[in-house]
């Protein structure tokens, strides 16, 4: 550099070198993002309104047709219902059930690896592999479940085969697969709560478990907590693959969820543009989730 | 108000024995601080006593009650914690109040929602707020009511942790290491507060420490544990002049107390490096150490020992000499009071000291009584310069 350039033009040399340098950093991530994450999104917003059909050698542009198509079909709604009762009945189930396993397993003495790996195991397995089990296990004549309730002399029942129960022992099987996941990052939680907080709280008088629970474990565990609840939320509007091996949606669209109303709009009738349209709709619902965690997790994160 | 008495205290983790035998009376009203260097099981002494861990054998009697088996909260005591402990959701008025609302308020009034309908709860309330108002009126932190610890300075969050022990007005403190997370200049500070605190308050205040200058400035007794045993309890000034153990003598005081190879001849003369003290002790023929404080050490051009400078620590309004010499391991340390006339780094010089700056030890580190001869006997011989 020479020394003799006036201050100036250097200065405005550095500024402009600095944008520069800036962008060119910020490149790469910003490239992978629009190929992995703003494309494809823009790409199937922008598919849903079209008339595209999988395979199709043309398609027109046809505005919000797919969405009135949409709003005015009745399976729709009936997929919507099902996947908020789904979202509703499996988010409390495996978070309150992975909370209480990881405590369970925090607060006892030996085999607590060997409980965390039993509990873990669904989530490691495929759940394809695993809901075939399921699909034995549920079965009306020879499966397990009917089998111990003739056992204890109740009556039993066509689980997935029945319109009143399909969807809920879809729920039970989603509960029994991600309650292992959230145990995992509750136990993480605890373990990182300070020993000394329940040593105080001891002191002060905090004598039960409940009490101690109430005043250290559960605040403590907030960012976690908040965490687990968006992860299974998420999750949970995701179900797909039990309700593709076990129920097809049916018996008379009573499992119908969203994503496979997406999947047998786009991929068996091949009505991509419609399943476009079903997508941006799940897609609303997954970011609303995200926006609300975010909301709730700048309020909610205590730091010692 | 509380007399603590701990009687043959023995705590064992998985075999390991942390606590070998304890027995101390802590008297009513008494700042008595528990300090020893790390590991030496004070602070599980102060848990045993607090009731948060269980001692293998032995008994803590509280006012002349056996307090095993007793919860935490009703032997009403408080504790402060090096960490503070304090519950990082709630506000610092929420926390000072955790151990009212425990103790005042049933299970159902504490509940969320429903206990705002219970009849009783709101005259607890508001007498509950008075009580940490008035406190944390007295630790100036009344501005501070509405803020989270994690927006507090380590000071700070210290007065909420003492607060939340003065409030519920507790038989006797338990201070875990309260002032290690702090600066130095803060910890100074703060000792002098916590002095005051007792002289207000005039409870039974159980200091535990690693830092032996906290000990010596802030209590009235000192207990000095090494090894899972208590080896020597007094008044600071007792303990420092007196040590009736090696290991005290050495943990007591900085810089750390010089110790002289020496020992015992068969006519019950003291010696050391060769030189034989004007001391005589009733002990058998052996081994044993000659220490001497710092501050004893006086140089001179022509002393008793010499030996090289080998380094100079000078604090401003005193400075430290260390002597490398033959025959020692470390070398010795000198407090020299005008820290213009120190030495220069690799000079020679000449040192001694009195013989009544004498603490001698025997082999297995237990204080060996000492005499001096009348010098009107043997007047030639003397042993200091």
């Amino acid at each position: 550099m020479a020394p003799r350039v006036p201050a100036r033009v250097f200065a405005s040399f550095r500024r402009t070198g600095r944008s520069q340098a800036a962008y060119a950093l910020a490149a790469p991530a910003f490239v992978l993002m629009l190929l992995m994450l703003i494309g494809p999104l823009a790409g199937v917003i922008a598919l849903s309104f079209t008339d595209y059909q999988l395979g199709a050698p043309a398609f027109s542009w046809i505005g919000l047709s797919n969405y009135r198509e949409m709003f005015a079909d009745r399976v729709f709604w009936i997929s919507l219902k099902n996947t908020l009762t789904y979202v509703a009945i499996v988010v409390p189930g495996a978070v309150a059930l992975g909370l209480g396993v990881a405590l369970l397993i925090q607060s006892g003495a030996g085999l607590k690896s060997w409980y965390r790996t039993v509990y873990f195991l669904p989530v490691m397995a495929t759940l394809i592999a695993m809901a075939i089990v399921w699909e034995f296990m549920l079965h009306p004549q020879f499966g397990l479940v009917n089998g111990l309730l003739r056992a204890a002399g109740l009556q039993g029942h066509s689980w997935l085969q029945d319109r009143g129960t399909a969807l809920y022992s879809l729920c039970v099987i989603g509960i029994w697969q991600a309650t292992g996941f959230n145990m995992v990052l509750f136990l993480a939680g605890l373990v990182s709560i300070p020993k000394h907080l329940y040593d105080a709280a001891e002191i002060d008088g905090a004598e039960g478990a409940w009490s101690r629970f109430r005043l250290v474990t559960w605040p403590m565990l907030g960012p976690v907590t908040l965490f687990v609840v968006a992860i299974s939320a998420i999750r949970s509007f995701q179900v797909f693959d039990t309700v593709q091996v076990l129920t097809k949606g049916g018996p008379s669209k009573s499992s119908e969820v969203l994503i496979y109303t997406m999947y047998t709009e786009g991929f068996e009738f091949f009505r991509s543009g419609y399943g476009a349209a079903v997508t941006v709709v799940f897609l609303a619902f997954v970011l609303l989730l995200t926006l609300l965690k975010s909301a709730l997790g700048n309020r909610e994160v205590h730091y010692a | 108000m509380a007399e603590i008495e701990i009687r043959a205290l023995r705590k064992a983790f998985d075999g390991a024995e942390v606590l070998k035998g304890v027995d101390l009376t802590i008297h009513d009203g008494e700042f008595i601080s528990l300090v020893g260097p790390s590991g030496c099981g004070k602070s599980t002494l102060l848990r045993v006593i607090a009731g948060l861990e269980p001692q293998s054998s032995g008994e803590v009697r509280i006012d002349g009650a056996s307090a095993d088996g007793v919860r935490p909260s009703a032997r009403n005591l408080a504790m402060v914690f090096q960490s503070y402990a304090l519950y990082p959701h709630l506000s610092v008025f929420d926390n000072i109040a955790v151990p009212l609302r425990m103790k005042r308020l049933s299970a159902l009034e504490r509940a969320p929602f429903v206990g705002r309908l219970m009849p009783g709860r709101r005259r607890a309330e508001r007498v509950i707020r008075d009580d940490v108002e008035r406190v944390a009126a007295q630790l100036e932190i009344s501005p501070l009511l509405k803020r989270k610890p994690g927006q507090l300075s380590g000071g700070q969050r210290q007065r909420v942790a003492v607060g939340r022990a003065i409030v519920r007005q507790p038989r006797a403190f338990l201070f875990d290491e309260p002032l290690s997370n702090l600066d130095a200049k803060l910890r100074v500070h703060m000792r002098a507060e916590i002095a005051q605190l007792h002289r207000q308050l005039k409870t039974t205040f159980i200091y535990v420490t690693h830092d032996q200058a906290e000990a010596m400035t802030m209590s009235g007794r000192i207990a000095v544990m090494i090894g899972g045993e208590l080896i020597q309890a007094g008044a600071p000034a007792a303990v420092y002049e007196d040590p009736c153990d090696i290991r005290v003598a050495e943990f007591v005081g900085t810089p750390k107390i010089n110790a002289f190879p020496g020992r015992i001849r068969s006519d019950g003369r003291l010696e050391t490096l060769g030189h034989v003290l004007h001391m005589a002790t009733p002990a058998p023929e052996g081994e044993c150490r000659i220490c001497v404080r710092p501050e004893r050490i006086e140089l001179a051009s022509q002393g008793l020992l010499s030996g090289t400078v080998v380094h100079l620590e000078n604090l401003g309004s005193e400075a430290f000499v260390h002597i490398g010499s033959a025959g020692t391991d470390a070398p010795v340390v000198a407090r020299v009071n005008d820290p213009s006339q120190v030495p220069a780094i690799g000079a020679t010089v000449g040192y001694g000291f009195a013989p009544e700056a004498v603490r001698a030890f025997d082999v297995d580190g237990k204080r060996i009584a000492t005499s001096i001869p009348s010098r009107v006997e043997r007047p030639r011989e003397m042993a200091v310069v």
